[in-house]
């Protein structure tokens, strides 16, 4: 048998695909097969290493050594210099935005140094498609473990552990078995929650992409504790390659028994369905879930009874989200103590976060609990893009809310969060810099609930599309200050009345934004200026006539013909024909138009 | 629009809801598979399918007109879909948006006259290191300015 | 086990069995909470409860937001409030949110007066609806039918309508559709109702709180007639009429109001005042007949007989029917409704009788139903263009004539009906309520299958508001096994079985609505208070107790009009006018 050298380990995450890196590994082991290297040489397509600001990405094994941004025609190269001659190509390494200096292995970058890996822990390492890799990794050994024991023991371990639902609302994941395990009948399903829709969060769908086997090992463990034999996983229509690994995932599982009857022949049976989602994010609160996968509009049903009383078809259910799962074997393998070792005082544990806006390291990071949201981003996230100065960070989507600088020495947990305005949600993190307004995002988050209300009940239906008209009203600059006051009670009565978690929360991007930037609002009302410029009614171009030659760039770029002046005599804009589109702005050579 | 179903097609409805038991609980995964085999669902097909399954067609059109995956109009051969989820907001997609709709001169939701480009929007594709985002079809462009709308069309043309 | 639990609301002590919800023991200590979308017609299965309309809404102690009390449960210990200023800004917010979305025209709304929007907005103060200028408003097409009309800009979704159609009705002509600020119920494809399964049961308009959904208003046809000198115009009223129209003039719920009706409609110009009571008699002696002559055949041994006999005194019923059970076509008795039969034997008998021709005779009828004013459209019910019975009009809608005309309705004398078809038994009387018509078809039936006196008239096991209800009627040694039910959910299970071959009976009876013809659309709006369709039973039965003659065969001018005109019951003139047949319709489901 031919040793396997070295491990050529290719991003093969949605973020990377669209970066062409299936064509790289085509190109790499084209290559590999030339210098005839195929056989010592194994490229494996694995599940996103997180760092999808720089993809694709290419990690050496056994040196570490981390290639970015690589791209097919980059595959010679490397087979060449690296896999051939041990020369690491210098171009595409990566390079730390402060030194300049490129980084020869991922143990060195700031990105990974602080971070700490559970629910990630398989991502990036092993080829999703192949059970076998999981296995090697301790796969399924929780689960053996667990179907030779109680499972009253499990639970209990679960619950000492102070795991807590990753979905958002943080209830305690060993209490919610409980529950479902004390409910009797005849039929009881576990189901997977991986509904993931935040807009600019994708946690679920990379450990679903890079780890499936992990998600199918905690359904069965899950399935033992509460004495269900059947799993759902509901996963969004629109993540096609998380499905497909799914599938196999649950087929290689049948194949080696570790789904089906008589699992590992303690005589327990459990087995996992998918269910797509159609696109509805109140889908992913569990009673419209639940609804969704009976065929059913997806909308929420007040509680009680809860799920774990009476959930799908009308048995005991119990819902937990893809992170949540993730974490599941790593406690049963390594301990109670271990996992509540990690974390701050109430939240135990670490956190998948998806790093996305005006920040540096674009990616996907999971941090212990109680790690600063300065940490976050200036370290691992590599600060603010093209040197702009941070503005504020939204965390929880649609349901949280924005943070100012202010907030960045808070510790990323459960309470802080809450208690600070916004709440840990899923784990989208967006960040926002200087160029923002804050009028605006809170319209954009608010058009987004508008979008997804079911419209069951009145409070979430009409009253966060009336929010949304008062929004788009002041970005008009024809706000009032009564406006402000009527946004702030229709933002408390919403979270104080409406039906479900959606509903609930959706005044939060509103109220916090209100609460910390209350200048900015002001400023559009009072003043009708937007302080950041984005809110194109309350922009004005204006010529300063102490710059401008006459060239007659701008008249002539002018769609509308707002632009009046003579060769060489100073130009003016006509505010009445003006649409601000900017094309002045952008053809004049003189910087004489200025943004009012 | 009426449509008439040929035979064949009746057939095909059938045959997805026979393999589902005609169980109406396997509504949504039906009306997947049926959207993807005629590409979307004209009212004919939604009441074929609520005749097979024996469930009132309200109940079809419904979940239908609930669920934003599913739609009722044809695409254009080459659908467009602009991510605005959040990364891709804050990096400008709103501007890109502005611009297809004003190369293609249709809304979002819409069709080019010859059929040729519909667009849409849709929420994070998980892309969010490449934003802003569009998937022409199923190829991905990322990291796109409202100038390079115009380059990204004419591939299609 | 101590089954009971102990709560404060507004600072008053309350104790509940468990089970209950903070609304229902709210009403207990009198603190009425106001609410939408909920409602609950008890002891009919009839219940929506989607925990919609957050109007609802209290403060419960320990708890971060607001529980809708409507579907909160009580328990050990709660400490609940109804009106804290957080709970009333709450309230008043969310309703001038639905009310920012819903037309501000109640001047002229059908439903001005009897609006739960309206009463609500006037308890909760409502003086201003804050809301932007741009603010959004819906806007739908509006839906006309014979029966009803859906103005879906007054829809606030309550879903109430979606419950009755879907739960109790299993029709499944509306439902919600689109999402969001755009959602709506409707039918599918946002298409007329009439081009839907729908039956005109009506009780979608029954229990919508607002204008959304309304009878259509055929007053102004009627008045139209009375005011044409050319015209005779002839007006007919049903049994259920009489238990109900004094509610919409301040009467308690259950007064019988049968002589004031017949001097109101008198008054009100119509040349003959008739009553539909008649008409049920005479469906007696023809649907009795066709059941005894089933049920002779079956016992003599032929098999090719269709047992049971399904009534088809509904036409909600027979619209359902038609639909879903299209290869039992021949299994409803022949019979048709009595509004029809009187429609028929006005035109053709009536009218010689009058000396009047057939196209100037105009024959109204008020009914407590809806679907009644579609029934009298059917073409098989009309000659050469020329319908059986002209208009059909609901009981709310001869309230509203009545007070438009400036009649004092509650100091009318009590005035007879005109004759001969103004005379009526006992057993005519009791069609409105479900098991009604059973009731009086046994004691025609057995009267004429045994030979014998009845010795007791008042079958009890055939009334009451359970939803299916079956019993056994001894005749003279035959057994005749009998089924009623009502809401046509429970007449689909009824059918589903006998179809499958679980069920046999020899008749059964379905009225659509709840509690039979008392609990139709057309009657005033019952608030969702199931006591007051038990009244209005009561007040039926209470008629028919104090009548002199209690079976249809005993009634003289039916007798009459056998002996002038019909012959015998089946006759071939009586198969020619009072019969009729039923068409598949499957195509409409």
């Amino acid at each position: 048998m031919v040793q396997i050298k070295m491990h050529l380990l290719v991003c093969g995450g949605t973020g990377c695909r669209a970066s062409e890196s299936a064509r790289l590994v085509e190109q790499l082991n084209h290559h590999l097969q030339l210098n005839g290297l195929a056989e010592e040489v194994k490229v494996v397509t694995t599940g996103c290493f997180g760092f999808c600001e720089k993809g694709p990405i290419v990690k050496v094994i056994p040196d570490n050594t981390f290639y970015t941004q690589v791209t097919p025609e980059d595959a010679e190269e490397i087979v060449k210099e690296h896999v051939l001659k041990g020369r690491k190509v210098g171009r595409l390494l990566y390079e730390d935005p402060e030194t300049l200096e490129h980084v020869s292995d991922s143990k060195h970058m700031e990105f990974y140094q602080k971070q700490v890996r559970i629910a990630l822990r398989n991502c990036g390492f092993i080829d999703p498609e192949n059970i076998d890799e999981y296995i090697v990794r301790d796969g399924y050994a929780a689960l053996g473990q667990v179907l030779a024991s109680d499972p009253k023991e499990t639970i209990e371990l679960i619950k000492k552990s102070g795991l807590r639902g990753r979905g958002g609302a943080g209830f305690p994941t060993g209490l919610k078995w409980e529950i479902a395990a004390g409910n009797k009948a005849d039929q009881k399903y576990v189901v997977c929650n991986a509904d993931e829709g935040d807009p600019g969060a994708f946690m679920d769908r990379s450990i679903l992409e890079g780890d499936p086997n992990s998600i199918i090992e905690a359904m069965a463990i899950c399935g033992y504790c509460i004495g269900a034999t059947k799993g759902l996983v509901y996963i969004r229509a629109e993540y096609p390659l998380a499905i497909r690994r799914l599938e196999i995932a649950i087929r290689q599982a049948r194949e080696y028994g570790l789904l089906g009857k008589d699992i590992l022949g303690s005589g327990f049976d459990f087995d996992i369905e998918l269910r797509l989602g159609a696109g509805a994010f109140v889908c992913g609160e569990e009673t419209a879930l639940i609804h969704s996968m009976e065929g059913f509009r997806g909308e929420p049903t007040i509680k009680p009874p809860f799920p774990a009383q009476s959930g799908y078809l009308g048995k005991p259910t119990n819902v937990n989200n893809v992170e949540t799962f993730a974490n599941i074997p790593p406690i049963i393998l390594k301990g109670w103590e271990w996992f509540n070792s990690i974390g701050s005082e109430k939240s135990k544990g670490t956190k998948v976060f998806a790093l996305a806006g005006k920040i540096n390291n674009v990616g996907l990071i999971e941090v212990p609990m109680g790690t600063t949201l300065r940490e976050v981003i200036f370290e691992i996230g590599g600060g603010i893009k093209d040197g702009k100065r941070f503005k504020a960070v939204q965390t929880g989507g649609p349901s949280g809310g924005c943070l100012t600088e202010k907030h960045l020495d808070t510790p990323i947990d459960y309470e802080h969060l809450t208690a600070a305005g916004s709440m840990m949600g899923s784990g989208g993190m967006i960040v926002m810099d200087e160029d923002d307004c804050m009028v605006s995002v809170a319209k954009f988050y608010l058009e987004f609930t508008v979008e997804e209300s079911c419209g069951k009940c009145s409070p979430c239906r009409v009253g966060n599309k009336r929010m949304h008209e008062t929004l788009e009203k002041i970005c008009q600059g024809k706000g009032t200050m009564e406006d402000l006051e009527y946004l702030e009670n229709l933002g408390k009565v919403i979270k104080d009345t409406a039906l479900c978690g959606l509903g609930q929360t959706s005044p939060n991007p509103v109220l916090s934004t209100m609460n910390y930037f209350r200048d900015e609002y002001i400023a559009h009302v009072v003043d009708k200026k937007c302080p950041s410029g984005q809110c194109k009614a309350l922009k004005s171009y204006v010529i300063d006539p102490a710059k401008c030659i006459g060239c007659t760039l701008c008249s002539r770029s002018c769609p509308t013909n707002a632009i009046i002046g003579d060769k060489k005599v100073p130009h003016v804009i006509d505010q009445s024909k003006c649409i601000k589109c900017g094309a002045c702005y952008e053809k004049c050579k003189f910087g004489a138009i200025q943004i009012r | 629009m009426k449509i008439e179903l040929k035979d064949s097609q009746l057939r095909q409805i059938k045959d997805i809801c026979d393999s589902f038991n005609n169980d109406p609980g396997e509504l949504i995964t039906i009306l997947h598979r049926t959207q993807s085999v005629f590409g979307y669902l004209p009212e004919e097909v939604q009441r074929a399918v609520a005749h097979n399954l024996g469930i009132p067609v309200t109940r079809v059109y419904g979940v239908v007109s609930f669920y934003s995956f599913f739609t009722m109009t044809p695409k254009g051969k080459y659908p467009i879909s602009l991510c605005l989820g959040t990364a891709c907001y804050v990096r400008g997609a709103e501007d890109v948006l502005d611009e297809f709709k004003k190369q293609l001169g249709i809304e979002v939701g819409g069709v080019t006259p010859d059929g040729k480009f519909s667009l849409d929007c849709l929420r994070c594709v998980g892309a969010c290191g490449l934003a802003p985002v569009v998937m022409v079809g199923e190829k991905v462009y990322g990291r796109l300015s409202p100038s390079m709308v115009k380059e990204v069309l004419a591939e299609y043309e | 086990m101590d089954n009971k639990i102990k709560l404060t609301i507004d600072n008053k002590p309350v104790e509940v069995t468990k089970g209950t919800t903070v609304w229902q023991a709210a009403r207990q200590v009198g603190i009425n909470i106001p609410a939408l979308c909920y409602m609950n017609l008890e002891n009919l299965g009839v219940e929506n409860r989607p925990g919609a309309c957050r109007i609802c809404v209290v403060e419960v102690e320990g708890r971060r937001n607001l529980a809708p009390s409507c579907s909160t449960d009580c328990t050990e210990g709660m400490v609940v409030k109804t009106n804290t200023p957080r709970v009333l800004n709450a309230r008043k917010t969310v309703m001038e949110l639905i009310l920012s979305d819903h037309p501000q025209d109640c001047l002229v709304c059908p439903s001005n007066g009897k609006c739960e929007l309206q009463d609500l907005a006037a308890t909760l103060g409502i003086r201003e609806i804050r809301k932007v200028d741009n603010a959004a408003v819906s806007t739908y097409r509006k839906d006309y039918s014979y029966s009803l009309k859906r103005d879906m800009d007054k829809c606030i979704l309550c879903r109430r309508c979606e419950s009755m159609c879907n739960d109790v009705q299993s029709v499944g002509a509306l439902g919600a559709i689109n999402r969001g600020f755009t959602s709506i119920v409707a039918p599918a494809f946002e298409q007329n109702l009439s081009d839907s399964p729908c039956v005109f049961c009506g009780q979608c308009v029954a229990v919508c709180p607002t204008g959304a959904l309304t009878r259509t208003d055929d007053t102004g046809r009627v008045f139209k007639a009375l005011a044409d000198p050319t015209k005779t115009v002839v007006v007919q009223a049903a049994p259920a009429v009489r238990a109900a129209l004094g509610e919409e003039f301040g009467l308690t719920p259950g007064t019988s109001v049968t002589g004031k009706m017949a001097a109101a409609l008198r008054r009100l110009g119509f040349d003959k005042v008739f009553d539909t009571d008649f008409a049920a008699d005479l469906t007696i002696m023809e649907e009795g007949t066709e059941l005894l002559g089933r049920i002779g055949a079956f016992l003599n041994g032929d098999t090719s007989v269709k047992l049971p006999l399904l009534t088809s005194c509904c036409p909600a019923w027979i619209n359902f029917f038609e639909q879903n059970y299209p290869d039992m076509l021949d299994q409803p008795s022949t019979a048709k409704s009595p509004q029809q039969m009187f429609g028929a034997v006005a035109k053709n008998y009536l009218a010689n009788k009058m000396g009047v021709k057939r196209e100037d005779l105009v024959v109204v009828s008020v009914m407590p139903c809806i679907a009644k004013k579609y029934e009298c459209t059917r073409k098989e019910f009309s000659k050469d263009g020329n319908p059986d019975v002209d208009i059909s009009i609901s009981t709310v809608e001869l309230a509203s004539m009545i007070k438009m005309a400036n009649i004092d309705f509650v100091s009318l004398p009590d005035e007879d009906f005109d004759q001969p078809l103004g005379e009526s038994t006992g057993a005519g009387v009791i069609f409105g309520a479900t098991g009604g018509v059973m009731e009086a078809a046994v004691r025609t039936a057995y009267e004429v299958f045994t030979g014998k006196t009845l010795e007791r008239l008042d079958f009890k096991e055939l009334r009451g508001f359970e939803g299916i209800r079956t019993a056994s009627v001894d005749f003279n040694g035959t057994t005749v096994n009998v089924c009623i039910a009502h809401q046509l959910g429970n007449a689909r299970k009824v059918m589903d079985g006998i179809r499958k071959g679980e069920l046999n009976f020899h008749a059964v009876e379905v009225m659509a609505c709840p509690g039979g013809c008392i609990g139709g659309a057309g009657q005033p709006y019952h608030k969702g208070d199931s006591s007051l369709l038990k009244a209005r039973a009561q007040s039926l039965y209470r008629e028919d107790a104090n009548k002199p003659l209690r079976k249809s065969h005993e009634n003289p001018y039916i007798v009459k009009l056998y002996e002038e005109f019909l012959g015998q019951p089946m006759s071939e003139l009586a198969h020619h006018l009072l019969h009729t047949h039923y068409f598949d319709k499957h195509h409409k489901i």
